[in-house]
């Protein structure tokens, strides 16, 4: 039986009521694909967003980002349930 | 295959329920804060490495107290500094546990000094994160430490000046004159590069302590925007260039590779060993019986006073150590102070049937008074219906209360007439367990070789015993 494909491009997801803004994330990214929301999340910051493509799974963001759970990101690849 | 993801760590609880805040998903620091990223690479380490079950992390004071609401390992929260000293234990007892100790540079490189210094120097085998940001964060921006020249904080507005302050502490670089450690690295929290440095360091002082090699200290320079008063981008910034200056990165001792596991070397005491070296009996059951006394003289808390050298102390360790001969559960602990020094003496034991929670005794339900200074001192401290012995022939007054039990007996005088007036500890001894049936005389008789250290003195304190129980006897008529 043939392993299952994965995702076919990596991709970053925010959890956008654990963000607080701080845009370490978005200034560390090297492909500067994530952007500061206009909105405002339920602490009161304004959140981190992914423009949705570009990302490719380098994990920076990840550990520069101070929230246990704000941020996840999921490799090319990757195989399994995910954060909505 | 490397993980596909990059996700929370197993090693946080999802839910922080110990959080009183409301929003129990996010943690309770400030934008930016290091303390987030620290957190999660040691999470992460943990769960790489399986150790999750047997972690313990010990918390300072400082922003990171709250370290306990979010790792789903064991947490102990210590005392301001002291988190080398409970971990020291921890890990002594608790040889397979993996111990961490997280420390702030207020908590570590202030108050706590002493502690880090004599952990890393005994080397012991844990694991230290010490996160420098170069202020005290929680308490508002204090100077700390580790503060650097020239920096402005709400404690040092002209900027920090060594005349006036000293220069800030190089944690790394002091621990790392000591003979025991076995890797100190200092690493910082900025940029990609470094981040990933920090990691390493936090999996290799992990890893270490799981090879038992010993001491590691990881020293994580940090940034705090909130009492920088920067942005998060700022703050790394100013890290970067400020605080990298005066604390250079780098390793400053990695023995890793030549230590031998620290738990080989270290002695470890077992009771039977301690037993054969303090040249004590082989613990064998009691035979001793002891009679059920009247409800109110049950399980006792007693205090013992009396004038230096009247033998109070010495009549507190007789009770306690017979007491142990018949089965009870006892505490015994004199009470240090100024009168020591002439005055009166006390002391304050406890029998009891179940576990003693506290050896202090400040509601005695029997008070032996010695001397008049000790009735007058203490005879209000005594439960109502509890029980007052004094000596008569050194108590001029009977006791004033009306809801105790009072029994008045002339121990110096009858001690005097057995040839020793210092037996009088002794009659009064006596004359409590013939009134009360506490203790029957083989548990006390069964005590005293082990605390009269001249043995011909042994007859002459036994008879002092039995003339107390005769007293009481005679009493009742």
């Amino acid at each position: 039986m043939a392993e299952p494909i994965g995702l076919e491009r990596a991709k970053i997801v925010v959890r956008e009521d654990e963000c607080k803004g701080c845009g370490l994330c978005i200034e560390a990214c090297p492909e500067q694909v994530l952007f500061v929301h206009k909105h405002l999340n339920r602490l009161g910051y304004h959140p981190t967003g992914y423009k949705g493509e570009g990302c490719t799974g380098c994990g920076i963001c990840f550990y520069q980002c101070p929230e246990p759970g704000a941020i996840t990101v999921y490799k090319k690849g990757y195989v399994g349930e995910e954060v909505v | 295959m490397a993980e596909k993801v990059l996700a929370k760590a197993e090693s946080f609880f999802d839910i922080y329920d110990r959080n009183p805040s409301p929003s129990k998903d996010v943690t309770h620091y400030c934008p930016g804060c290091g303390h987030g990223v620290l957190h999660k690479l040691i999470a992460e380490a943990i769960d790489d490495f399986g150790i999750r079950e047997r972690t313990v992390l010990f918390s300072p004071v400082g922003c990171s107290v709250f370290a306990y609401y979010y790792f789903r390992t064991g947490n102990i929260q210590c005392a301001h500094g002291r988190a080398p000293a409970a971990a020291t234990g921890f890990k002594r007892t608790h040889p397979e546990s993996i111990v961490i100790s997280y420390q702030g540079d207020g908590d570590l490189a202030a108050i706590g000094t002493a502690e880090i210094i004599q952990a890393a120097n005994r080397g012991e085998n844990f694991t230290v994160f010490f996160v420098n940001n170069a202020i005290y964060g929680m308490t508002g921006g204090q100077l700390a430490p580790t503060t650097l020249v020239g920096q402005k904080t709400t404690t040092s507005p002209y900027g920090r000046n060594p005349a006036n302050e000293g220069y800030p502490i190089k944690v790394a670089e002091m621990i790392s004159t000591l003979d025991a450690p076995v890797y100190v690295e200092r690493v910082a929290i900025t940029d990609a590069k470094n981040t990933a440095r920090v990691r390493r360091a936090v999996r290799k002082g992990l890893q270490n302590q799981i090879d038992n090699k010993g001491f590691s200290l990881i020293e994580v320079l940090s940034v705090c925007p909130s009492n920088w008063k920067m942005d998060p981008i700022q703050s790394k910034q100013w890290l970067s260039d400020n605080m990298i200056q005066q604390f250079p990165l780098g390793i400053f001792r990695d023995r890793t590779g030549e230590v031998p596991a620290a738990e080989n070397k270290r002695h470890i005491f077992h009771v039977d060993g301690l037993r054969e070296a303090l040249e004590l009996p082989v613990e064998t059951e009691s035979t001793i019986k002891v009679a059920a006394p009247a409800p109110e003289f049950q399980d006792p808390r007693i205090k013992l006073a009396g004038f230096g050298g009247q033998g109070v102390l010495m009549l507190g360790l007789m009770l306690a150590e017979a007491g142990m001969h018949a089965g009870y559960h006892v505490s015994w602990i004199p009470s240090y102070g100024p009168e020591m020094r002439g005055g009166t003496a006390n002391c304050h034991v406890n029998l009891s049937h179940r576990r003693i929670g506290s050896p202090t005794v400040s509601r005695p339900t029997l008070l032996v008074a010695m001397n008049l200074p000790s009735l007058e001192r203490f005879e209000n401290e005594v439960v109502p219906g509890g029980l007052i012995i004094y000596d008569t022939a050194m108590v001029t007054r009977a006791p004033k209360r009306t809801d105790v039990k009072a029994l008045g007996i002339p121990a110096s005088t009858i001690a005097d007439e057995l040839g020793n007036t210092r037996g009088a500890n002794m009659v009064i001894l006596g004359a409590y367990i013939g009134y009360t049936s506490i203790l029957p005389k083989e548990a006390i008789f069964a005590a005293m070789p082990s605390l009269i250290k001249r043995k011909n003195l042994i007859p002459l304190n036994e008879q002092a015993v039995e003339k107390g129980m005769e007293f009481v006897r005679n009493l009742r008529g």
